[in-house]
């Protein structure tokens, strides 16, 4: 398979193809650089090494790094909105945010050299997911704060590819451009894919006309069951890609045409992975927590950030040639974060909406099935004496309100539902969040 | 071809360098820039056995030459073109050069030192004039290349420069340095200290920024040169004025 489909070749061979001695002491390099800025430049980094006594000086190897404190989304959140930027905000010429204004997110600042290193980051991975100039990428992530869409598209001008940025939406009109503009690779969550080729049977469109030969996933875990489906459906290869956005957004890892684990650009990021209870390394190739430190990030440098996310490091050579190490397909999340139709979404950012808008928290369940291979997402909200649930207009008034400031504030669009007391106390045993899809 | 791993050096109870790392590849220019006092000079003599670390390791070819001795690290390719030029400025051109030849006679390769001068006066045909006349007697940038051409004469593998700008006209600099790009071209790795960050990152393909001993960026000569940090730093306050006036 790996004859037939490899890639024309490597964006910067150098880097990508470095012997693993070469990469740990161009590691070593940037992680002393990165430290002593941060250690100047970040107050909370400051105060973190002084609280353990940690000099950058004194870093050997890199090893020294499991002394330093982990950073976690909390102390992101915490930070908000420029707490942690190493640089001043002149210097900065793009911001990207997590989270909608109910709750206040998480924002990352990238400078010139990071825009353009993250565009570098992200040519490497469409190349090697067969990705040339040659394609006409249709991107249907959103545009806008998210990292995902802007990631995708300014690697793929670099690349001399041609893009459409489509953004997310409208189906009708995704299938007619992929039709007419002769789409090569569409780039999207795997369940939207689906979407489109259920959307493209039921109009009875000849799938095998399409030139599309090749489609970029990302933003959500899922099957390799979906995988076959997509391909077998499209006659495509189907490549995962792994995105971080505190981190930088997609560009971190992606599947070569191997489609053997996503390599990772260790140059820039550098992994651990430890037991997500005891935060203790754990064995090489044992299944723990990605962490992942910034290497060469001007604004927003992290140091040891949780990702939250479950996998495995292969440091393996793989057929392809690059010599990164791959870390394993996700599996599983280790916090409540759910993604749902591509965007992260904590059931804290619902109920912060929820309190908004009723003026006190009501007591609520959060319901997410596929349907059509499409994420369907439903509040179940508590209504009290407080909301006039017995004037029809008036409740349909608050659920109608309830569901547009979940949609504006989130970036996703709920089915809400009002349901009595007594309905509540019958549900509540499942938790707040009731997760349909993985079963 | 060169790596500096976590490297300490101190004077006495002055530390100097500090957990510094860095690496050279073969047939790439590498510029180490920062202002007075950062650590640069020192880091050369470190590689250069001048000086020996308390701490840390430095790899030539892939074996350590903690121990090496300097006679030994020029025997092994790697030749310092000094801070100040450090002519002899009682000797004739001609002689300076072949001083540099030396460890070629020691290996009984006399004849190619003929060569290999003849080589350099055609690089320089400056020196080539001026061959019988006394160093000192040449003017500062003669003197530059007269201490670049002597480096050479030892047949490097891995040329090291210790601010080769330092103190000359503005248009004598750009030579200098167009020289240095010549020699890289030719074939010769290329460790290059500048305060004049913005004329070396110029010719380098990537440049490391050593502060207080320490450092603090690094990454492709092109990024460092749009780093703002390097910029607020650097070249904006310190380095446009050198690059315009030529001097330090």
């Amino acid at each position: 398979m790996s004859a037939t489909l490899s890639p024309a070749g490597f964006w910067q061979p150098d880097e990508e193809c470095m012997h693993r001695e070469d990469l740990g002491q161009l590691q070593l390099e940037r992680l002393q650089a990165t430290l002593s800025r941060v250690a100047r430049s970040v107050p909370f980094y400051r105060k973190a090494f002084e609280a353990i006594g940690f000099d950058p000086d004194d870093l050997r190897s890199l090893d020294d790094l499991r002394k330093l404190p982990f950073t976690t989304k909390a102390d992101l959140a915490e930070a908000y909105p420029y707490g942690l930027l190493a640089v001043p905000l002149r210097e900065v010429v793009r911001l990207h945010g997590t989270g909608g204004s109910g709750t206040s997110g998480i924002v990352m600042g990238y400078t010139r050299n990071d825009i353009k290193t993250w565009a570098n980051l992200m040519a490497r991975l469409l190349v090697a997911e067969g990705v040339s100039k040659d394609d006409v990428l249709q991107i249907t992530f959103d545009y806008g704060l998210f990292t995902g869409a802007f990631g995708v598209h300014f690697a793929a001008e670099r690349l001399g590819a041609s893009v459409i940025p489509i953004s997310s939406g409208n189906t009708k009109r995704q299938i007619k451009i992929m039709v007419d503009y002769k789409t090569t690779a569409l780039v999207s969550t795997p369940s939207y894919a689906l979407h489109l080729i259920g959307a493209m049977r039921a109009a009875n469109l000849n799938m095998n006309a399409l030139s599309l030969r090749r489609v970029l996933v990302g933003g959500e875990p899922f099957a390799e069951e979906t995988r076959r489906q997509i391909q077998e459906a499209l006659h495509v290869t189907v490549t995962d890609n792994y995105s971080v956005s505190e981190l930088l957004g997609p560009g971190v890892a992606a599947e070569c045409l191997e489609r053997d684990g996503l390599h990772l650009n260790e140059d820039h990021f550098l992994p651990e992975i430890v037991d997500p209870v005891t935060l203790a390394p754990v064995p090489p190739g044992a299944e723990g927590e990605l962490v992942l430190t910034s290497l060469t990030k001007e604004a927003f440098p992290l140091i040891r950030f949780r990702t939250r996310d479950l996998t495995t490091l292969e440091t393996r050579p793989c057929p392809c040639g690059r010599t990164s190490a791959r870390i394993r397909r996700m599996e599983a999340r280790t916090d409540d974060m759910l993604i749902i139709k591509g965007v992260n979404l904590f059931p804290a950012q619902v109920e912060a909406v929820l309190a908004d808008v009723a003026r006190s928290v009501p007591r609520f369940q959060l319901v997410v099935e596929r349907r059509e291979a499409l994420d369907v997402a439903t509040v179940l909200v508590e209504v009290s004496e407080s909301v006039f649930f017995d004037e029809m207009r008036r409740q349909a008034g608050y659920r109608d309100l309830l569901r547009h400031r979940l949609a504006s504030d989130l970036g996703v669009s709920f089915e809400v539902k009002l349901v009595e007391r007594s309905t509540m106390d019958g549900l509540a045993a499942k938790g707040k969040v009731v997760d349909l899809r993985r079963r | 071809m060169l790596t500096v791993r976590t490297l300490d050096v101190a004077y006495g109870a002055i530390t100097v360098l500090r957990g510094v790392s860095l690496h050279v590849k073969a047939g790439e220019v590498v510029a180490i820039v920062g202002a007075n006092g950062a650590g640069k000079t020192t880091l050369l003599k470190a590689v250069t056995g001048l000086v020996h670390p308390t701490r840390g390791d430095i790899w030539l070819g892939g074996s350590s030459i903690l121990s090496t001795g300097t006679a030994g690290i020029v025997a092994a390719g790697c030749s310092l073109v000094p801070e100040g030029r450090q002519i002899f400025g009682d000797l004739s051109v001609r002689d300076n050069l072949l001083l540099g030849g030396y460890v070629q006679y020691r290996r009984g390769k006399a004849a190619e030192v003929d060569a290999d001068l003849k080589r350099v006066l055609d690089m320089f045909p400056i020196l080539g004039k001026r061959s019988s006349q006394l160093g000192g007697t040449l003017s500062g940038g003669e003197q530059q290349m007269l201490a670049i051409g002597r480096a050479l004469m030892a047949r490097p593998t891995l040329l090291m420069l210790d601010e080769p700008s330092m103190g000359l006209a503005p248009l004598i600099v750009k030579e200098i340095f167009e020289v240095i790009s010549r020699i890289s071209k030719a074939g010769c790795t290329v460790l290059l200290v500048e305060q004049n960050a913005r004329g070396a990152l110029k010719i380098a393909s990537r440049g490391y920024v050593l502060e207080t001993g320490r450092i603090v960026l690094e990454g492709s000569a092109e990024d460092l040169l749009a780093s703002s940090e390097m910029q607020r730093a650097y070249l904006g306050r310190d380095v446009n004025v050198d690059s315009e006036r030529g001097t330090p």
